[in-house]
């Protein structure tokens, strides 16, 4: 068989990803048609830089979903390795030194193969599904602590404010990559200490939570039993698998290499969320409509989360467009040094530290997810634009 | 706001302790001393081996114990060898144990001894501060000018097709981490497969003789993430200060516009972008990181690589406590400065 040209390597990866043009034509096909129900997630389709945003994004989200959860897309096992087909470039015929080719598998490495003999069109594939898992649920966590210690403390000010914005710049005085290499590292996972730190950062979405129903709804103790209730029990029960793996059940469980990944990426980001928070929250609480509620008699946290919160969900929102973005970055950074993900993981920030050690020889096993990390960062700061734009028109 | 300044480095100090004494817990935790121990002995020590190396070599103290010796408030450990021979942390082989003083630490000036690079901490530290700050001098040469330019001719017109265009460029930039940038740039700058082979794709020889071929890739690499974002900082200020009333007064006496842009618009425009500048120094030094790991230029970033994956305790605070005194002076600095720039703020 002959290597594939140009051309019918693009056709052909255009046509792997098939489920993806569907999936987003679907998408847009919805959204565009009833936009003017869906508030500002609506209003995104008027800006055309926005679009483009979504688009990236929702490109790499159904890549990872099809891709990593469906095995749809991917053409060849990412691990599997081939020694005839190391360093190949894009579009050669599939072939093994040991052994036949199994009966039905793809016939090529559609962008070639790296210095292992791995599919690096698979690799990238599968790559994105690693940062779709991790980086969108970081940032979710970042942002519930950065909340949950920045409404008080931009409210209440005081000695609460100092401690908690000294703790915050402390944090921030660290270069990111030494906090990454004292705390990711397999020696760090043996003393436990991740476990403590997601013991601690885990509780606050359900502090968040509990105390959202319970300032909304304390005067009707029925409803507010019931999701206080809800809350506990589900929150708790994924708070004792998640974090110290110790589900009852024994459903819920988290791979202590992740979880260290995890709770460093959310170490890192909630001192910014903090202090974003806490700034925009100094700004809201001289409102009139704050003092009404004072007025009122409405208890504190009800006015933080209830008052405040809802009005400054617009930078919030920007905001968290922009962290899933540097959450990605951060990922690929820990890739690139090689800590906390196991060597083999199709990971962009490995794959692409992999491939830049023989960069002046063979280019194709680095490019693609340096492009695939590169598109997925635009689309999230495009997004984050556009809404920017759209939610400051109104 | 003598005061201030006395508050801010009191702040600072305390910062620089809590971090340190962080940095200084972590590294100290019993598998990475063992890590460290193993490195320095044999990969086949048996568990008792490790605690008799650790115990010679006077690690295993108190955590309160050892964090004086190294800031120089408790005089340093010494032990007895079976032969009886004095080691110490104070004693440099050679000198006899009479002549060596009781206390070295930081605030002696005595930075510790590298266990990777064999070598005294200060002078290692010294030499690699060199060659970082000639990287982050051209850097800066590089980024702030353009940025600035790209700034203020994206938010002179607001909205216009010359703002849409530097805008999107832009945000790129910020999008581009430099470990992407830095591998697009070799692969098209000097891969010797296909490249243009204009640069060189490793800067090691720019350690002793930096040319335009082979230091223009890394400083390039690390100017453009920062400079994105400058550059937007610079154009929302300057987009600002463009609605103005003053400069609507200026247009209708008829000045020209670029008059307008050099000599009204400009100086008010770049009092934001100058805080933001003076803050991206914590972020260049993440980019210094990756960028001399990519480049293989063995600077300030290098060495934190080099001494964070070998556990070398006392280079990895000395490194620690560079970045963090960066960190904060450059904080303080861009206080001071918008207070000065800025006459509408005070920091009383």
């Amino acid at each position: 068989m002959d290597a594939l040209s140009w051309g019918e390597i693009i056709l052909r990866t255009l046509g792997q990803f098939t489920p993806v043009w569907i999936a987003i034509i679907a998408t847009f096909a919805l959204s565009i048609t009833f936009k003017r129900r869906l508030g500002l997630y609506g209003k995104l389709f008027d800006s055309p830089i926005g679009m483009v945003g979504f688009a990236l994004v929702m490109f790499w989200v159904f890549t990872g979903v099809f891709g990593g959860a469906f095995d749809l897309i991917t053409t060849h096992d990412v691990l599997d390795q081939s020694a005839s087909m190391k360093n190949k470039g894009p579009g050669t015929p599939y072939t093994k030194l040991m052994g036949e080719v199994a009966e039905g598998a793809y016939p090529y490495y559609l962008l070639g193969g790296d210095n292992l003999g791995r599919d690096v069109f698979s690799r990238m594939v599968v790559g994105a599904w690693e940062v779709i898992k991790i980086a969108p649920f970081a940032s979710l966590f970042a942002f519930m602590v950065g909340i949950t210690l920045g409404l008080p403390a931009g409210y209440y000010g005081g000695r609460l404010d100092t401690f908690l914005s000294f703790l915050a710049n402390l944090i921030l005085a660290f270069p990111v990559i030494l906090l990454f290499y004292l705390l990711v590292t397999p020696e760090i996972v043996l003393t436990g200490i991740p476990v403590y730190m997601a013991a601690v950062l885990f509780i606050f979405p359900i502090i968040f939570l509990v105390l959202l129903w319970n300032s909304r709804f304390h005067t009707q103790p029925a409803t507010r039993n019931l999701y206080v209730g809800v809350t506990l029990v589900v929150g708790l029960w994924l708070y004792a698998g998640i974090a110290w793996n110790a589900d009852p059940l024994g459903l819920v469980s988290f791979p202590p290499n992740l979880l260290v990944v995890f709770v460093a990426v959310v170490f890192v980001n909630s001192p910014t969320v903090f202090r974003i928070v806490r700034g925009l929250t100094m700004d809201i609480k001289t409102r009139d409509y704050v003092a009404a509620a004072q007025t009122r008699g409405e208890g504190p946290w009800y006015i933080m989360l209830w008052e405040i919160l809802p009005n400054v969900r617009g930078p919030l929102l920007v905001d968290f467009c922009l962290r899933i973005g540097y959450t990605t970055i951060l990922l690929g950074t820990l890739g690139f040094f090689g800590l906390g993900l196991s060597p083999e993981s199709p990971d962009w920030g490995s794959t692409i530290n992999e491939g830049r050690k023989l960069l002046s020889l063979y280019l194709h096993p680095a490019l693609p997810p340096a492009f695939a990390l590169l598109s997925l960062v635009l689309g999230l700061n495009l997004l984050a634009d556009g809404l920017r734009e759209e939610s400051l028109r109104d | 706001m003598s005061m201030f300044i006395l508050r801010r480095l009191g702040v600072m100090i305390l910062t620089a302790l809590c971090l340190t004494f962080v940095v200084f817990f972590l590294t100290n935790l019993y598998p990475n001393l063992e890590k460290l121990a193993k490195t320095q002995g044999n990969f086949r020590m048996t568990d008792e081996e490790v605690a008799s190396y650790l115990g010679r070599n006077g690690y295993l103290e108190p955590l309160p114990v050892k964090y004086g010796q190294w800031m120089g408030a408790l005089p340093g450990w010494t032990t007895q060898a079976e032969d009886g021979t004095l080691r110490g942390r104070c004693i440099e082989p050679g000198t006899p144990p009479k002549d060596t003083p009781r206390f070295c630490g930081i605030l002696q000036g005595d930075w510790g001894y590298s266990t990777v690079f064999k070598k005294d901490v200060g002078e290692i530290i010294g030499e690699k501060l060199a060659l970082t700050g000639r990287l982050m001098f051209w850097v800066m040469l590089l980024m702030v000018p353009s940025a600035l330019i790209l700034g203020v001719m994206a938010g002179m017109r607001e909205g216009s097709r010359t703002d849409r265009t530097l805008s999107t460029l832009a945000i790129t930039t910020t999008a581009t981490p430099e470990y992407v940038s830095g591998v697009l740039f070799i692969a098209v700058f000097a891969s010797t497969a296909v490249g243009l082979k204009w640069f060189k794709g490793t800067a090691t020889s720019a350690m002793e003789n930096p040319t335009f071929e082979n230091f223009f890739l890394p400083v390039l690499t690390i100017a453009l993430y920062g400079m994105g974002y400058i550059a937007r900082m610079t154009r929302a200020s300057m987009a600002e200060v463009m609605t103005a009333q003053y400069i609507r007064t200026a247009r209708l006496k008829g000045v020209s516009f670029p008059n307008i842009v050099m000599k009204h618009a400009l100086r008010n425009a770049l009092i934001a972008p100058f805080t933001v500048i003076m803050l991206q120094f914590p972020w260049l030094l993440n980019g210094v990181v990756i960028v001399e790991t990519l480049f293989n230029y063995k600077g300030f970033g290098w060495t934190l690589v080099q001494a964070a994956s070998n556990n070398d305790i006392e280079l990895l605070l000395a490194v620690s406590v560079v970045s963090v005194v960066v960190v904060l002076v450059t904080q303080l600095i861009s206080d001071i400065g918008y207070v000065y720039l800025n006459p509408r703020i005070s920091v009383t």
